[in-house]
């Protein structure tokens, strides 16, 4: 955890960089939990046997890739940690942006993943941009990948996230309501 | 069940097939279950008070890892159990609250097989609340090109998402 400044982002470009691990396997139980959150009946996640035929066994749903990594609400003796996209953190502080939204994101699936995994995880900076405006303000985009490995080091996944930290260009733009997600 | 029951082969679609709509009323359960199947544990996901005094919001809002889920099922359930995504890219626009019917919609855009033999269809798929489209999401993802083919199989060089 350490703030990207203007001179660092050149040589952080396509550094892997927090590995993380996840703190707990792929759990079956969580796996029906998010089925039964968006009533997905599909068969593979909730009949063995369609699971056996398919998939060679369980598999999670490949868009709960980044949810094996989100920490417990509280874990005894914990101190600090990495935040899922710390980049993102790092380079809003060490460029003096205060304020930032995810404008899109892409998951590209690899090997599935199944329960009793452990996933690793590992973050990447992509691109910064030139300092641009928009109508939230003026800032910089930029891209961060996230790579999901099990623990046969297959890759199973990777997040692609284009983020804009930015200055308000006047109290109240952008509406509570605005583009992408706040962080 | 039989896992051949929902089996969509690749050559039964074309660009321009619609998927069959999904329209879903929203509510605080549904926010706050999603949230916590995704492991958020946020409070403008979970707390009214929280998301309209210190987010501006009118209430609480879907999370974006919960509507990804509910993409993959708006896709899955028309491909069955053997269709397998290659790749989604989301664009967030707007919140979805409690008292919100959102609507999902698809289409697809193009087919192809890749190199490997993997046949693939690519979709934009939007969910919507009255006709304002909150998040949109192009996939691409795989179906069996035959009746012996099985996305799932494949591995290394045969797949190439």
């Amino acid at each position: 955890m350490r703030a990207i400044e203007e001179d660092d982002i050149a040589g952080l470009i396509g550094v892997e960089q927090y590995e993380e691990r996840g703190e707990f396997p792929v759990e079956q139980g969580y796996v029906w939990t998010t089925c039964a959150s968006v009533e997905n009946g599909n068969p593979l996640f909730w009949d063995p046997a369609v699971a056996d035929q398919v998939t060679g066994g369980p598999i999670a749903p490949p868009t709960m890739v980044s949810v094996w990594f989100r920490p417990h609400h509280w874990a005894p003796g914990r101190t600090t940690q990495a935040l899922p996209l710390q980049i993102h953190f790092d380079l809003k502080e060490g460029l003096g942006l205060p304020e930032a939204v995810m404008s899109d994101n892409t998951i590209i699936f690899h090997e599935p993943v199944r329960p009793g995994d452990r996933l690793v995880t590992r973050q990447i900076l992509r691109s910064v941009s030139e300092e641009k405006t928009s109508r939230l303000g003026t800032g910089r985009f930029w891209v961060i990948d996230v790579e999901y490995h099990n623990q046969r080091d297959e890759l199973v996944a990777v997040e692609s996230y284009t983020g804009f930290g930015y200055r308000r260009a006047a109290e109240g733009a952008g509406g509570p309501e605005g583009t992408g997600a706040r962080s | 069940m039989s896992a051949t029951a929902t089996r969509r082969l690749h050559g039964t679609v074309s660009a321009g097939d619609e998927l069959p709509e999904l329209a879903y009323p929203v509510t605080a359960t549904t926010v706050v279950l999603g949230a916590l199947a995704a492991r958020d544990w946020r409070p403008m996901h979970h707390d009214k008070d929280f998301a309209v005094h210190r987010n501006g919001t009118r209430d609480i809002f879907l999370n974006t890892p919960n509507l990804a889920g509910w993409f993959e099922r708006f896709i899955t359930d028309w491909t069955g159990p053997y269709g397998r995504l290659r790749r989604v890219t989301f664009r967030m626009l707007g919140s979805i609250f409690p008292g919100d019917t959102m609507v999902f919609s698809g289409v697809v855009t193009d087919t192809g097989v890749d190199d490997a033999g993997c046949g693939w269809v690519a979709i934009d798929v939007s969910v919507s609340v009255d006709d304002d489209i909150k998040t949109t999401c192009t996939a691409r993802v795989a179906l069996p090109v035959t009746e012996d083919d099985n996305p799932w199989d494949r591995r290394g060089d045969r797949w190439q998402p």
